[in-house]
Order: C-alpha cells, then sequence, then structure tokens
C-alpha cells in the first residue's frame, strides 16, 4: 500500500516505513542527478520489549518522519535506535528522536562512533550506545536484529541489519537508489533499473573489493525483504538484486591482461609533439620489462568515459603533459578529476612532459595522483622544449623503472633522505 | 645528529633519516604503498604495520593512541602521519 498523506506503511508484521518522500529532488550530494528525486527510508520494528527505528530522515523532512513515527508508536515505547550508515540524509532527525526518546539505547558500527559523536556533540553522553559488529544482536523480545559489518558500502560506518524472524534486511545505502515513488515497492514503482545501476556506479563503484566481501556475507541470509535507505523497497526477487551487485562488481571491460601480468597506461597531450616524444620513449621503455602490458593513448583522440573504464583495470597509469600558462592542460585534470567513481587506491602513478618556462605540470600531476591514493616511486622526466636523444633516453629509463616497480622488480637499495 | 633507518619493505627501499623525521615525509617521497587521507592523525587511513623496530620509532600521542583503538589497530600499527623515527634503530614498515 502506498503512503497515502502522511500514512506510514506496514511493509511486514509490524514493521513499518516511516521515511519521506523527496520527489524534487534533481541533485543529491552536489553530484548525482535523478530524476525522480528520492526517499529517504526510516523504519520502525516492533517487538515484545520495545520499538526499533532504523535510520532516520534528511532534517528537512523530520515532520513527514515524526509523524508517520506517532503513527506506530509512542516514543516512550523506543528501545533501540539502530544506525546503519552515519550521512545526514540519514541522521538529520536523529538528534530530535534521541531528545523525544532518550532511553533509547544507540546501535551503530564500531566506526560510526566518531560521526555519532560529530552528530550529537555534547549530547552524545546523555544517551547509551553500543558499538556493533557482525553476529551482534539487538534483542527486542520475541524478535532480534542482527548486525552485519558492511564497511566501505560505501563510507567506513556503512552496516545493513537483519530482522531475523522476517528474513527482512535493512540494508542502509547499499541495494538503494534515487527513485521516488510513492508506491514503495519494486514491483509496483516505475522503471527504476537505470536509477539503481546510475546509484551503484556512482557510489558502490569504488567500492567494489568490499561490495564482494559484503555480498558474500548477504547472500547466504536468504532475504525475503530487502529495505534500503534510499529508493525501492525490494520484495520481488530481492535476491536478483544482491546477486546484480555482484555483477556489477566486476570489471566493466572484459580483462585482457592475464593474472600474472600488470597493466600500465600511458597518456599524454602533446601541443608541439615534444611530450608526445616522450611518451613515445616512456611506453617503449615500459615495454621492455617482462611481466608488463603497456598501453599508450592520446588524451585528444579518446573521451573520458571509456579512460575511466581502462584506468579502473589498470594497475599503472602515467600521464605526459605540457606546462601550459603555469599548469597542466586540462584533458588530463578533466581526466584525474573523474576517478572519484573508480577505486584508485594503491595503484602505480607518474607524470612526465615537456615544458618552456616552468614546468610545474609535471609535481602538480605527481601530487594529485599521491591524493588519489596513488604511490609514485619514480620522480618524473621533464625536458624544456623538445627532448634530445640523451633526454629521451632519461624518458625510456623511467617508462623501465616504473614497469620493475609495478612488476614487483625494482632491487632493494639505501639512501639518504636528502637524496630524495 | 641520531640517525635511524626506516625500511619499507613492499618496495625494498631503506632511507637514512635524522632522528624527529615522520615516516609521512619518507614514504611518499620514496614511493612506498603507505596511502594518506587527513595526514593529521583523525582519519586512520595511513595505518602501517611495523614489521620491527618499534622501540625506534616515538610512542603513540593520546590522539594516535584513540585513532588507533577506534581502527582496532594490532600492536604492531600505527599511524604513518605521527609516527616519528627517535634514531640509532631501523625501521622496517609496511602498509597495513
Amino acid at each position: 500500500m502506498a503512503p497515502r498523506g502522511q500514512q506510514a506503511v506496514e511493509i511486514a508484521d509490524d514493521v513499518h516505513w516511516i521515511g519521506a518522500l523527496d520527489p524534487n529532488l534533481r541533485t543529491f550530494d552536489l553530484i548525482l542527478k535523478t530524476a525522480n528525486g528520492t526517499t529517504y527510508n526510516a523504519y520502525a520494528v516492533r517487538g515484545a520489549k520495545g520499538v526499533a527505528v532504523i535510520d532516520t530522515v534528511k532534517e528537512e523532512f523530520s515532520g513527514d518522519f515524526f509523524t508517520r513515527l506517532e503513527q506506530v508508536a509512542r516514543y516512550e515505547e523506543i528501545t533501540a535506535v539502530v544506525l546503519n550508515h552515519l550521512e545526514p540524509d540519514h541522521t538529520g532527525a536523529v538528534p530530535e528522536l534521541m531528545r523525544r526518546a532518550p532511553q533509547a539505547h544507540i546501535y551503530v558500527s564500531q566506526r560510526g562512533l566518531k560521526l555519532l559523536s560529530a552528530l550529537l556533540k555534547d549530547e552524545l553522553e546523555k544517551y547509551v550506545y553500543t558499538l556493533t559488529d557482525t553476529g551482534d544482536v539487538c534483542d527486542l523480545g520475541d524478535r532480534r536484529l542482527t548486525f552485519v559489518n558492511t564497511p566501505y558500502l560505501h563510507w567506513p560506518d556503512t552496516q545493513c541489519t537483519f530482522l531475523e524472524d522476517r528474513r527482512l534486511l535493512f540494508s542502509g545505502d547499499v541495494f538503494g537508489c534515487h527513485f521516488c515513488d510513492e508506491r514503495l515497492y519494486n514491483d509496483l514503482v516505475g522503471d527504476f533499473r537505470f536509477s539503481y545501476e546510475y546509484y551503484f556506479k556512482h557510489i558502490m563503484r569504488p567500492f567494489k573489493r568490499y561490495v564482494l566481501e559484503a555480498v558474500d556475507k548477504i547472500e547466504p541470509l536468504d532475504p525475503l525483504l530487502i529495505a534500503p535507505a534510499h529508493g525501492p523497497i525490494l520484495r520481488d526477487n530481492p535476491l536478483d538484486y544482491v546477486r546484480s551487485y555482484r555483477k556489477l562488481s566486476n570489471s566493466y571491460l572484459p580483462n585482457e591482461v592475464e593474472g600474472k601480468e600488470k597493466s600500465l597506461l600511458v597518456f599524454y597531450m602533446s601541443a608541439y609533439g615534444a611530450t608526445a616524444d616522450m611518451a613515445r620513449s616512456v611506453y617503449e621503455g615500459a615495454g621492455e620489462v617482462e611481466g608488463v602490458r603497456v598501453s599508450l593513448y592520446d588524451l585528444q583522440g579518446g573521451e573520458i568515459e571509456p579512460f575511466v573504464d581502462l584506468i579502473e583495470g589498470a594497475d599503472g597509469l602515467v600521464f605526459g603533459s605540457p606546462t601550459i600558462n603555469g599548469d597542466a592542460v586540462k584533458p588530463v585534470w578533466d581526466v584525474l578529476a573523474s576517478l572519484i567513481s573508480i577505486e584508485t587506491r594503491g595503484k602505480l602513478g607518474g607524470a612526465f612532459g615537456s615544458y618552456g618556462w616552468s614546468g610545474e605540470a609535471v609535481p602538480m600531476i605527481e601530487d594529485r595522483l599521491r591524493g588519489l591514493k596513488m604511490r609514485v616511486p619514480e620522480k618524473g622526466p621533464r625536458v624544456k622544449f623538445h627532448p634530445t636523444e640523451g633526454e629521451l633516453v632519461v624518458c625510456r629509463a623511467y617508462g623501465r623503472a616504473l614497469a620493475e616497480s609495478l612488476a614487483g622488480k625494482t632491487r632493494p637499495k639505501e639512501i639518504d633522505l636528502a637524496d630524495l | 645528529m641520531a640517525k635511524g633507518k626506516l625500511t619499507f619493505t613492499d618496495i625494498g627501499v631503506t632511507v637514512n633519516v635524522p632522528a624527529g623525521t615522520r615516516v609521512i615525509e619518507v614514504s611518499e617521497k620514496v614511493g612506498a604503498g603507505i596511502i594518506y587521507g587527513c595526514r593529521e592523525g583523525d582519519c586512520g587511513t595511513c595505518l602501517m604495520r611495523v614489521e620491527s623496530g618499534m622501540e625506534f620509532l616515538s610512542e603513540p600521542t593520546a590522539l594516535e593512541d584513540k585513532v588507533l583503538k577506534e581502527n582496532m589497530a594490532g600492536k604492531d600499527m600505527r599511524l604513518a602521519c605521527q609516527a616519528q623515527v627517535l634514531g640509532e634503530g631501523e625501521v622496517k614498515l609496511r602498509p597495513a
């Protein structure tokens, strides 16, 4: 049944949806588009020993949340407040909820404590809280909530909560999407396939390895109902959505590089051909190292999205850019600014380039790569104007050194800090 | 000035450093795999495992101790943005 006006909706025995609809939202968190608004899903679970509230809503929708909550529980009945994820769109009503139900016990993951403290400030000391891990339980008397720790889906604090007797998984942002339809259920709402995949691609994609770990924990629970914190409640073939997360966590491109090989991508832009010459030498040098598959791309000849897909599956990235007006060129920055949706942590990075006056592009790119949590093992070569044969030899050696580092073939060495 | 050695075992590089040097000042320059977030001892991103030579690193501050506990870090783990080399010994490190 759809939420008529501001009605709470019973989604299972003594389990109610008490969230809020936000049909007019078009941009979420500055980075996500939505053509259908979103929902902030919160739930109330009644047991013999009390009521658990699972997540809340964005602060400006607190009125809708409290109106629905008051239809299904009195504040003094609330014994537990479960916070699956501490972002403001789910915790906006928490401070007021705790003022109204100060006896409630807060359940939050271990990594969530820091955020809970930031949310409630000095008020936190007035309340009782428990830090949860996988397998921990919130006892409601005749029914139990079990916690499933799912870190990095999509923040360090994220967890899911499982209502055992109904096999109902309150999944937080996992399996959610920005899609607002008051009919609530996946078999009743409009076609939200695009929104579901779009959400995964922008929110969960950087954390694919954690997604796979979480799916391994969730599949054996065999949930009959998945109640996420955004978008439709999944009651029709819920396991299909779990499986889709597994599928979406595979690489977007079939992996052409064998497991024992490493993949190194060399990107460049060149105004007068100087950086292009350097790129070719870096590429050739790297190609001399066995076990490393090297690719060379002129950024002028491609579009960002396919490059991002390539980068996601690569082990190392090198960017060649001239310095123009004291900066790397925009197409390089465009790629480097588009890597938010993939995991770059731990990849190898490097930069090189030709310049006319000051040559800042190379260290600026190297800093950005470090900011993306990549390791930058070699200081990249910079060449004034066109490279000489000797300078191309340096570029070749640089490419070889990067590839050796990628392949784990670097010989142990001892140096002084002053030499770095 | 006393000097110590920092060995990043994931890349096989040893750096001779003066006492007082923080690991963060060295690891990025040599391209070791330790990664950083806030760089000021709050987020826990730069957790590293000390394989040997813990006694040649400064004691954790109250702030670092708190973050280590929050991240359920083992006894052999430290934050690379906080730990300083005391000198006169070799510390072997790798990403956690």
